[in-house]
């Protein structure tokens, strides 16, 4: 199912809705947001500059950064009394990144949210379980509005206490799990501990999973473990442009399409800060031109993908953005070798005796980067021999040196001793100090 | 004929094997011989214990990755050559020895857990030897 008409439109139908709507945001942020004003004067552009849409190009971009050095609310458009919810970015290092939302805002953001649950397949009958943490994260109550707004029923059961989950997935005959994928498998675990199937004692039929990456073979332990007719798709979205909603896959599975007429994409080349043509690769930058509170313009999401603007089998014509390989923030530099997570986390995903859940250990020894690798067994069949037991790791290091150009070492360790996590996964630890 | 002996992943951390003996020790398993060899990332644990089943089932429950493999014990009666013999036998029919250590029985025989290639074939061997097998 479609949501919305806006879905379908023709390319010169949706360019002509983002060309209004951005000339009104940056009029508007121009006026409003002295932050925006002065970086537009040093870039030496005014807003009467943004004639086409390719003006876009001439604005300044805007990063994590500029949403600390203002904090806490520095590049709101709009006044205190008009916000209705605030919410916060989980952020690590330093001061968190701080999002509003006025009424309107909230009504855009759900209506976002069902498209991208139409998008999955979700339809007003589901039974949906938001597995994702509650509080500050935009996660679960954009998903929860979106879903709820759609019709289906909510079960807004956070994270933790995975046994109690799974009590209100079987007993309110739950049909649509939300979750980052590495809990929907930590349920699928904890599932199979209790004795319970997930594929023939649980009705979950449908996931809609976001906030971490996707990758095929994560994908594919997915539908391993919770049966091969679970619709498993991404979505995409982050706290600083609204929440979940930016973009999600529909069920060709081809990518996910973005709400072009709440966003404009760019690839950009993440060095120079250029536009790239459509179909190369680089980072995306995201122009928000349909938001009250906090319209941002051209941030910078460091999250690496392409654009394919080709309609789509499913009926959308919308933009859609490819899989995200990784985050140019998550790459590791090792031995001067480019390294995504996620290419590792592939190679572990297709070796059968290791469970899916890993940690990545990188250190410095003098001037060397040593790449450690913790996976854990999965049968039990080759405990009595080293031979085996040499044999996987051994594999597994043939694997990675195909795939990363690398040498790593693996450490083979006993089931569930590997930290699972509810929300966010980490599964990287860099532990070299700078230099 | 043949003895289970219990198999356990653990790697070399601290606290894993005491982990290992305190989940026997909570089952009420009786630890007959212990092997384990000295590697830098992890070790193989190897047990005859009193009631096999049981400490793989406990062990698994207690998260530890263990199985139960059929290993052959042979009494060596102190007859000088016997097991060189045994074991020139081995070579000949190309049956490789994975691994070998001795059982405390309480008397003064030494009886020799053995884990082969073949085991089945082993077994034939060591009875056409003579040599007693040792059951428990």
């Amino acid at each position: 199912m479609i949501w919305a008409k806006e879905e379908t439109l023709s390319r010169k139908e949706i360019e002509e809705i983002q060309l209004f709507r951005l000339q009104e945001t940056v009029n508007r942020v121009y006026e409003k947001v002295p932050y925006y004003r002065r970086k537009m004067e040093e870039s030496g552009v005014k807003p009467e500059d943004i004639r086409q849409l390719e003006d876009l190009q001439r604005l300044p971009f805007v990063t994590k950064q500029d949403m600390r050095d203002t904090y806490p609310f520095g590049l709101f458009a709009v006044p205190k009394e008009k916000l209705v919810r605030i919410h916060a970015s989980s952020g690590t290092t330093g001061k968190p990144t701080v999002v509003g939302y006025t009424k309107k805002d909230l009504e855009v953001w759900t209506e976002c949210v069902s498209r991208i649950a139409a998008m999955g397949g979700a339809t007003s009958k589901e039974v949906a379980q938001i597995c994702f943490g509650y509080g500050m994260f935009t996660g679960a109550l954009g998903l929860h509005y979106g879903l709820e707004n759609m019709g289906a029923a909510i079960v807004p059961s956070s994270t933790g206490n995975t046994e109690k989950q799974l009590m209100f997935m079987k007993d309110f005959g739950t049909t649509l799990l939300v979750a980052t994928p590495s809990y929907a498998l930590r349920i699928a675990e904890v599932a199979q501990q209790l004795g319970i199937d997930p594929k023939t004692d649980l009705q979950v039929k449908i996931a809609l999973v976001g906030s971490e990456l996707l990758t095929d073979a994560m994908r594919k332990e997915m539908h391993k473990m919770w049966g091969n007719d679970m619709l498993v798709t991404s979505n995409y979205g982050m706290s600083e442009l609204m929440g979940p909603g930016v973009s999600g896959e529909c069920l060709e599975l081809n990518g996910m399409h973005i709400n072009e007429d709440y966003f404009i994409p760019e690839i950009i080349d993440p060095k120079t800060g250029e536009v790239l043509p459509p179909g190369e690769k680089g980072e995306l930058v995201i122009t928000c031109i349909y938001k009250e509170a906090l319209p941002l313009i051209r941030y910078r999401t460091k999250d690496v993908t392409r654009l394919m603007y080709e309609p789509c089998k499913c009926g959308r014509t919308t933009c859609r953005m490819e899989n995200l390989d990784g985050r140019t923030d998550d790459m590791l530099k090792i031995r001067g070798v480019n390294v995504f997570p996620s290419q590792i986390e592939e190679v572990l995903l297709g070796i059968e005796e290791i469970g899916p859940h890993y940690e990545i250990i990188v250190t410095r020894e003098g001037h060397t980067d040593k790449l450690e690798i913790r996976v854990e067994l999965l049968t039990e069949s080759m405990t009595d021999s080293y031979q085996a037991l040499e044999a996987i790791e051994k594999k597994i290091k043939a694997r990675l040196r195909v795939v990363l150009g690398l040498d790593a070492k693996i450490k083979l360790e006993s089931p569930n001793t590997i930290q699972r996590f509810e929300g966010k996964a980490k599964r990287v630890k860099d532990l070299r100090k700078e230099g | 004929m043949f003895m289970d002996q219990v198999s356990v992943f653990i790697e070399n951390r601290k606290g894993r094997l005491d982990d290992v003996l305190e989940t026997l020790k909570r089952e009420d398993i009786n630890i007959q011989s212990l092997s384990l060899a000295d590697t830098s990332e992890y070790g193989v644990l190897r047990l005859i214990v009193s009631d096999p089943q049981k400490a793989q089932d406990a062990l698994k429950a207690s998260g530890f990755s263990a199985m139960l493999t059929k290993v052959l014990a042979i009494t060596l009666t102190h007859r000088a050559g016997m097991l060189q013999k045994i074991i020139g036998i081995l070579g000949k029919e190309n049956i490789n020895i994975e691994y070998m250590y001795s059982i405390s029985s309480g008397t003064e025989d030494m009886p020799l857990v053995l884990k082969t290639s073949d085991i089945e074939r082993t077994l034939e061997i060591v009875r056409e030897q003579g040599a007693e097998i040792y059951t428990g």
